[in-house]
């Protein structure tokens, strides 16, 4: 009898499946891995978990008929936790696609096992780009932005603007470097000069000896080639020693909206950043943030990587369902054939290397006296297109291209 | 022209008092530490985290009491101060008897549970707080700016620092302390209600830290990890000035400031490293620290 009942419910479910033979596992599962208590967890975090649930719940829910699952896990900026969590996944708990991904050493990690074990990586907060070039996937997506936009963009802005001659102050690890190089790279393309550079330990809280050397070189221009909690103690140490006053103009070569937020507009006022989204920029922009704060509480508004998050899990969820599988490759060779249309991006596309080209702002933030409500902080100088902003496809050095 | 070692004289001058400056929080930080440990043999690793309190208590006042910077600096470590004492009564006494090292372990537990609340109320990424108006801007002092504000830190600072080092060791009621942890039982017969006093030296403590942390907060972003960073650094520094010797970890707080802050001159990549390589060189050579008693 219950042998019998078995057989049945065994013959449905199979018959089930062979209707959507292409799903695996009749089930599509999200993985957001990302820094859940750590440095990055304000800017990503558990707001990028919030964006990919939207997400998913805009989506339907269901994608060719099965459900589509969001888990969520914390990979403390650290390679070797993010990859056990990413093994696991993939291996046991039919994890398809891994997201957000911040901190550049994990998601190098992380693009390496989803490559070896073909699953999709969609990466919005790491930074290196590298990951699209030497380190390129064919699984992968870099969605939001990357070292080289972020350094082009305020690099050549700020140089062009007469910031002629430039001093980095730079956190002593890969990510630091790589913001520097390519952004004296960028500085020197507009005709300007370095005139020097110190790299500071990371993490550290003071910088005013960093500072006091920036103000020694006489640069007119001090980036900041660091990120997050560095970034904002350098900004509010450098208004403190007056760098502004004295006529230098300072940039945060990564710098978020949270950020801003935490330093406040006495402090950060007057600052050039490059960003890849803001949540005041459309109508569209504005209807998804407050969606967005209504479900995250605290009255916070999203970063661009959170923002990035949403669209990249969206528009995955339509090449699956314009695809019909959820085979990896397959899906994100579908995804580099549809252009992207949502309050993230106008007309984005995804090129050979996995890189999502998009327009950039350069932006710069209000005096407190120009802020009209809250989270009121971005002036927007400039629009960066996309082809403009991003590394040109063969300079990248990513074996995928080469190959075409 | 002069230059020391290769560099501007105008650069040297400005990264020594640069140092100076540092040096100030390593002191009032590492007074607090030394003071707990000196008279009741607490390693106080909530150190850091009571510092961050108090950071976040002068955040909180101004946001949501709209109480200023000045009175903070009163108010802000006596909170700290109150739930220092309440730590005290309610867990740390009933360790006392016990090997120091328990203490040690409660008052990291403690430190991580305070950090994990914090952070999941108010995020990592902190909380603005401004410099007050009456010390915002910066002195020309020829070799390099001064912000005022930099200046007040090390003037308090010295203040506190003097205050309690006179307070311990010239005053009566430092004189029975001292007694006290000496021998607590012939104190307690002269009259002297020993456990409030024990109370009321780790609230001192703690209290310390909260003004560290008020003083931190309009130069340092207020966020939850604020005393993680800084509480290893001090702990070197009490232990090389000498566990439990007040003076020694005021002196060894301003002089690891000064080396720290050459060292961002001469070669910034070391200098997060630079306070335990001294640490490492004075515990070969000079094992219970420099100002430290043997034995």
């Amino acid at each position: 009898m219950d042998f019998r009942k078995w057989m049945m419910a065994s013959a449905v479910a199979l018959l089930a499946a062979g209707a959507n033979a292409q799903i695996s596992d009749n089930v599509v599962k999200i993985g957001v891995l990302t820094d859940l208590s750590g440095a990055y967890s304000d800017l990503a975090g558990k707001g990028s978990v919030v964006a990919a649930e939207l997400a998913v719940a805009d989506f339907g829910g269901k994608v060719k008929g099965v459900p589509v699952q969001v888990v969520s896990a914390d990979h403390q900026n650290k390679p070797d936790i993010g990859s056990a969590i990413a093994n696991r996944w993939i291996d046991t708990e039919q994890v398809d696609a891994i997201v957000d991904v911040p901190t550049s050493s994990v998601a190098l990690a992380i693009q390496e096992i989803t490559r070896t074990k073909n699953r999709v990586h969609l990466n919005s907060t790491a930074g290196a780009s590298s990951l699209t070039g030497e380190k390129c996937s064919p699984t992968m997506v870099h969605w939001t932005y990357d070292t080289y936009a972020q350094a082009h963009g305020t690099g050549t802005a700020l140089t062009k603007q007469g910031g002629d001659t430039w001093f980095f102050i730079a956190a002593d690890y890969a990510f630091g470097k790589a913001l520097q190089e390519d952004t004296e790279a960028a500085v020197k393309d507009a005709g300007g000069k370095v005139l020097g550079s110190v790299k500071a330990p990371f993490p550290n809280t003071d910088f005013s000896s960093f500072l006091l050397q920036a103000q020694a070189s006489g640069a007119k221009v001090v980036g900041l080639a660091n990120a997050g909690a560095d970034t904002i103690n350098a900004i509010k140490q450098a208004h403190e020693f007056g760098l502004d006053k004295s006529g230098q103009k300072l940039t945060g070569l990564l710098t978020f909206v949270s950020d801003i937020h935490s330093l406040g507009l006495e402090t950060a006022q007057g600052i050039v950043i490059t960003d890849s989204w803001y949540w005041d920029l459309n109508d569209d922009t504005r209807a998804w943030a407050k969606r967005w704060s209504e479900k995250m509480g605290g009255g916070r508004m999203p970063t661009s990587v959170q923002a990035g998050v949403y669209s990249a899990v969206m528009h995955y969820l339509k090449a699956i369902d314009k695809s019909g599988t959820d085979e990896a490759k397959k899906v994100v060779d579908t995804m580099k054939t549809m252009p992207i249309n949502d309050m993230f991006a106008k007309n984005g596309k995804i090129r050979a290397d996995g890189r999502m080209v998009h327009d950039m702002y350069l932006v710069e933030i209000k005096k407190p006296s120009e802020s009209k409500y809250p989270w009121d902080y971005y002036k927007i100088l400039r629009t960066i297109p996309g082809d403009e902003a991003y590394r040109p496809l063969d300079k990248g050095n990513c074996p995928l291209v080469a190959a075409k | 022209m002069a230059s020391v070692f290769g560099i501007p004289l105008a650069v040297f001058m400005g990264q020594l008092l640069l140092g100076l400056i540092n040096g100030a929080f390593y002191a009032v930080l590492s007074l607090g530490l030394a003071l707990i440990f000196g008279l009741l043999n607490i390693i106080n690793f909530a150190h850091g985290a009571q510092y961050m309190m108090g950071a976040f208590a002068a955040w909180l006042l101004l946001t949501v009491l709209g109480i200023g910077y000045w009175p903070a600096l009163v108010l802000a470590p006596l909170i700290v101060g109150l739930f220092g004492m309440a730590v005290e009564r309610t867990m740390l006494r009933r360790l006392a008897k016990l090997d120091p090292l328990y203490g040690l372990l409660l008052t990291f537990g403690l430190a991580l549970v305070i950090e994990g609340l914090f952070r999941q109320q108010y995020g990592v990424s902190g909380q603005p707080y401004q410099v007050p108006e009456a010390l915002q801007g910066v002195i020309k002092l020829g070799f390099m700016f001064l912000p005022i504000y930099r200046g007040w830190v090390v003037l308090a600072s010295l203040v506190v620092c003097l205050g309690t080092w006179v307070a311990i060791e010239k005053t009566k009621l430092g004189a029975l302390l001292r007694a006290a942890t000496e021998n607590p039982s012939l104190v307690r017969a002269f009259g002297v209600n020993v456990p409030m006093m024990i109370t009321a030296t780790y609230g001192f403590g703690a209290a310390l830290a909260g003004l560290a942390g008020v003083l931190a907060a309009p130069v340092y972003a207020v966020n939850p990890l604020m005393g993680s960073n800084i509480i290893i650094v001090v702990f070197a520094v009490v232990v090389i000035g000498g566990m439990g010797s007040i003076l020694g970890s005021v002196l060894t707080g301003f002089g690891l400031g000064l080396i720290e802050g050459l060292t961002k001159v001469f070669y910034p990549e070391a200098s997060s490293t630079i306070i335990f390589v001294i640490m490492a060189i004075v515990l070969l050579v000079k094992p219970a620290g420099l100002f430290g008693k043997a034995g």
